[in-house]
């Protein structure tokens, strides 16, 4: 199960995708989700999922890597998808029993629901595949940089962000260690109560927690033996560059979103 | 030879977490010169008071009483602080806990960007590190995908990027298997010799030490022996009792000059070894 | 009839996905009981694997695993009590300590087992005593431990499940000199006493020859043999082959043959080799 997890993993390749600007790469993200949601005609849509295949194509990433990263929310798309199709009452009725019935704007309702969060998810996916954690928190720290006025301990934080993605692979295979070494000292973890189960977990919770912090204290150690002393005065292996095609993508995402502002006028 | 770090009468006490108890001294009044260029084991049982040697030396910690000179600089000098870490880099036992970055070649760039290299300059001083630990096809790699040594190499690289005077390794290959074990011993030995850096090596593995130019052996907090490694290994009670190995070759002497064989005591390698033992054979016959 | 048995076992991870790799293919032992077997091989060659997969915390791909001729896999086979049979020592085991003391914290296992106050009493009052560890250890937190101490605290919570085979990986990694003696010693005397069976895994070779009765050799996901020590280290050649490193009194040992010095018996320790050699230097044991 923890193998399954896609989000936040990186496909280092060359690309145009991913030699663009990380913070135009989130900004256009940004701007496609809200994009996503406020489009009510299915024009909007369709531009969405246009313009997410024109970029996974452009990216390189196999397409099969952006379906993977939609696996883990079926469940969700199923709950949501259901819900609309059923509760939402209006337009032509198909079908009906009790309080249930499926009509027109209920299966409308739950198409656009669906794509809606597939294209959510394959967008953001695109954006971590083609984006190294370091260049996207790097990103979030310069776009945020203008917070720095404010006190605001931007750098921190993004020095918290790489350290937290660099060590969840590192404390992943930690806590299968962990759970096989309890399982090998006859702890139960599959059976019993609720509140049993929550007990269970304290013998792998506890070490992991240990551990955690030893690794802290450590890792804390190693960035003061290597001249860490804050953001002040830092320069970066890799700067942030934009050039001609980031504008020229920004722009086709700004005109996407006109597009669908103008849509959504019209419809009303 | 030129002195690059000299340890004058250095004293060193953890305080205790209770206030009422004696602060524990764990280094009870240490003189030391390293040469610039030399390539020093220092051996020691678990608690010996190494490990915090080694923190001496980068103003992790400061002394107690006594000094550290780095270059000339005292460690206790706040004002000269990144200088001295610049100059004497470390590298830790656990490689997983020394790699901040998701990608190997940041990695090495981490102290680089601390120090505010330009970014030109720091491309170059990253691909040579990587070029100088053997590293430079992996450095697009995340770190989770190497295997110990790898991880190890990619670590002194992140120091050898900042072209340090000195490299100090705490028990660098203890978590390693034998294969990692001699990659990370093969770097250290190409770095001091190709490179010239010095370095200091802390280990309780003596088939390392054997392969430096000179041990420090610590016990309880003082220095017990200082000099070459087939001197240091011949005294073998004395290691044994301080709880340390001798290589093999060596015990095998000792134990045949203890029933009255004419050989050296101060063979430590399996070729000498041979040779003398196939030598008493040929005088007997 | 053996303790252990392995009948065709093999553990292919990752199926059918770029990452598929065989960890364990087509492995054919048997483990006689009360024997101490040192286990050798590189990282990766698949010793981890097959030991987690002796008390059944790994699922055979296909093949089976005999413990005292049942198989631990069968439906009416439960695994918990497969674990308390077959006790597993993890790689760094003080990183698993998690009780308020270290006295609760080797009552963990017993425990599990639901085992009487007094029973339980008594395991981990003997096994803390089998590893060194006094009655103000086991008062205090395992944090308090020094490392060697810490260790020896984790291995003791297997040891009182009282397993029929203990197997333990690289329980001296990242220990001096002096801790990696004391644990061995004490196994030798646990396994001595007990007459349990152990497993060891190790990458000192210069460890498993001084105190194993039995060497299991694997490569790539293969046994390359199982026998004892003088038996495996008589093809010190293919050992060399596979990368592993003979201890140095056997390579010294082999540098002498070459000379033309040779003796009958393969040496694999110091005090071995010494004798040898002042016998052969007196005249006593003529050369062959």
């Amino acid at each position: 199960m923890l193998n399954d997890i896609t989000l936040g993993q990186y496909f280092p390749m060359k690309s145009v995708v991913h030699r663009m600007d990380a913070r135009f790469k989130i900004v256009i993200t940004l701007l496609y989700l809200v994009m996503l949601f406020w489009g009510q005609h299915i024009w909007s849509l369709v531009a969405g999922l246009l313009f997410t295949i024109v970029a996974t194509l452009c990216s390189k990433i196999p397409p099969k890597m952006i379906l993977k990263s939609i696996k883990p929310i079926v469940p969700i798309l199923i709950f949501t998808g259901l819900l609309n199709l059923l509760m939402l009452d209006g337009g032509e009725v198909y079908w009906h029993w009790h309080f249930l019935k499926i009509t027109e704007e209920g299966v409308q309702t739950s198409v656009f629901m669906i794509v809606r969060i597939c294209l959510l998810i394959a967008g953001t996916s695109l954006l971590t595949y083609t984006t190294s954690p370091i260049v996207l928190t790097d990103a979030i720290e310069s776009l945020l940089s203008p917070l720095k006025k404010l006190k605001m301990p931007v750098h921190e934080l993004a020095m918290m962000m790489t350290i937290a993605l660099r060590f969840i692979p590192t404390l992943i295979e930690e806590t299968s260690k962990i759970m096989a070494a309890q399982k090998a000292r006859g702890a139960d973890l599959e059976s019993g109560s609720l509140v049993q189960r929550a007990q269970a977990l304290v013998p792998i919770l506890i070490p992991l927690f240990v551990s955690a912090f030893r690794r802290a204290e450590e890792l804390a150690l190693a960035m003061e033996c290597r001249c860490y002393h804050g953001g002040e005065g830092r320069t970066r292996l890799r700067k942030l560059q934009s050039g001609l095609r980031d504008y020229v993508a920004l722009a086709l995402m700004l005109l996407l979103f006109a597009a669908v502002i103008v849509l959504n006028t019209m419809t009303k | 030879m030129e002195s690059l770090i000299s340890i004058q009468d250095v004293r060193f006490s953890y305080a205790s977490e209770d206030e009422t108890e004696q602060p524990t001294e764990v280094l009870k009044g240490i003189s030391l010169e390293i040469g610039k260029g030399e390539l020093v084991a220092v051996l020691g049982h678990n608690g010996s008071g190494k490990s915090t040697l080694a923190k001496l030396l980068n103003a992790i910690l400061l002394p107690t009483s006594g000094k550290v000179l780095v270059d000339g600089i005292d460690t206790a000098d706040e004002e000269k602080l990144l200088d001295v870490r610049q100059r004497v880099g470390m590298v830790f036992q656990n490689p997983d806990n020394q790699i901040v970055a998701t990608i190997v070649e940041e990695d090495v760039a981490f102290a680089l960007e601390n120090m505010g290299v330009d970014p030109v300059e720091m491309r170059e001083r990253v691909d040579e590190a990587l070029k100088a630990v053997k590293m430079y096809d992996f450095r697009e790699h995340a770190p989770h995908q190497l295997s110990g040594g790898q991880k190890q190499r990619v670590a002194i690289a992140g120091i050898i990027a900042m072209r340090p005077d000195c490299i100090v390794l705490d028990e660098p290959t203890a978590m390693l298997d034998p294969q990692g074990r001699k990659e990370v011993m093969k770097t250290i030995k190409r770095l001091n010799r190709d490179y010239g850096i010095t370095v200091i090596l802390i280990t309780h593995e003596m088939d390392e030490a054997a392969q430096c130019q000179r041990i420090v052996v610590i016990d309880h907090g003082t220095v017990r022996m200082d000099d070459v490694p087939k001197k240091v290994f011949a005294r073998v009670d004395e290691m044994k009792e301080i709880g340390l190995d001798v290589p093999q070759a060596t015990e095998l002497v000792h134990l045949l000059r203890e029933s009255g064989c004419d050989l050296d005591p101060e063979i430590i390698t399996e070729e000498a070894c041979v040779d003398a033992l196939a030598k008493l054979f040929s005088q007997k016959r | 009839m053996p303790i252990l048995e392995a009948k065709d076992l093999t553990y292919t991870y990752s199926i059918g996905s770029p990452f598929e790799k065989t960890a364990i293919d087509h492995i054919n032992l048997q483990i006689e009981e009360g024997e101490f077997v040192g286990v050798i091989g590189h990282t990766g060659s698949g010793k981890s694997t097959l030991m987690q997969m002796m008390n059944g915390l790994i699922e055979p791909t296909s093949g089976q695993i005999l413990l005292d001729g049942a198989d631990i896999w069968d439906k009416k086979t439960d695994r918990r009590k497969v674990r308390f049979q077959v006790g597993l020592v993890f790689q760094y085991p003080e990183y698993q300590l998690f009780e308020e003391t270290v006295y609760q914290d080797i009552a963990f296992g017993p425990k599990n087992m639901k085992l009487s106050e007094a029973e339980i009493d008594r395991r981990v009052r003997e096994t803390a005593e089998a590893v060194g560890l006094t009655e103000e250890h086991l008062k205090k937190a395992p944090y308090a431990l020094s490392g060697g101490q810490k260790r020896r605290a984790a291995i003791a919570g297997v040891m009182a499940m009282e397993p029929k085979v203990l197997i333990l990986d690289e329980p001296t990694a990242g220990l001096d000199p002096k801790g990696r003696t004391k644990i061995l010693t004490q196994l030798q005397a646990y396994h001595k006493r007990t007459g349990c069976t152990i497993l060891l895994v190790s990458h000192s070779m210069e460890d498993v020859a001084r105190y194993a009765s039995k060497l299991l050799v694997l490569s790539q996901a293969k046994v390359v043999c199982y026998d004892t020590p003088s038996g495996v280290f008589a093809q010190s050649q293919s050992l060399e082959g596979m990368g592993l490193a003979l201890p140095q009194i056997t390579r010294i040992f082999n540098g002498l043959a070459e000379k033309g010095i040779r003796f009958d018996d393969e040496v694999y320790t110091v005090k071995y080799g010494a004798e040898l050699l002042k016998a052969r230097l007196e005249g006593r044991n003529p050369e062959c």
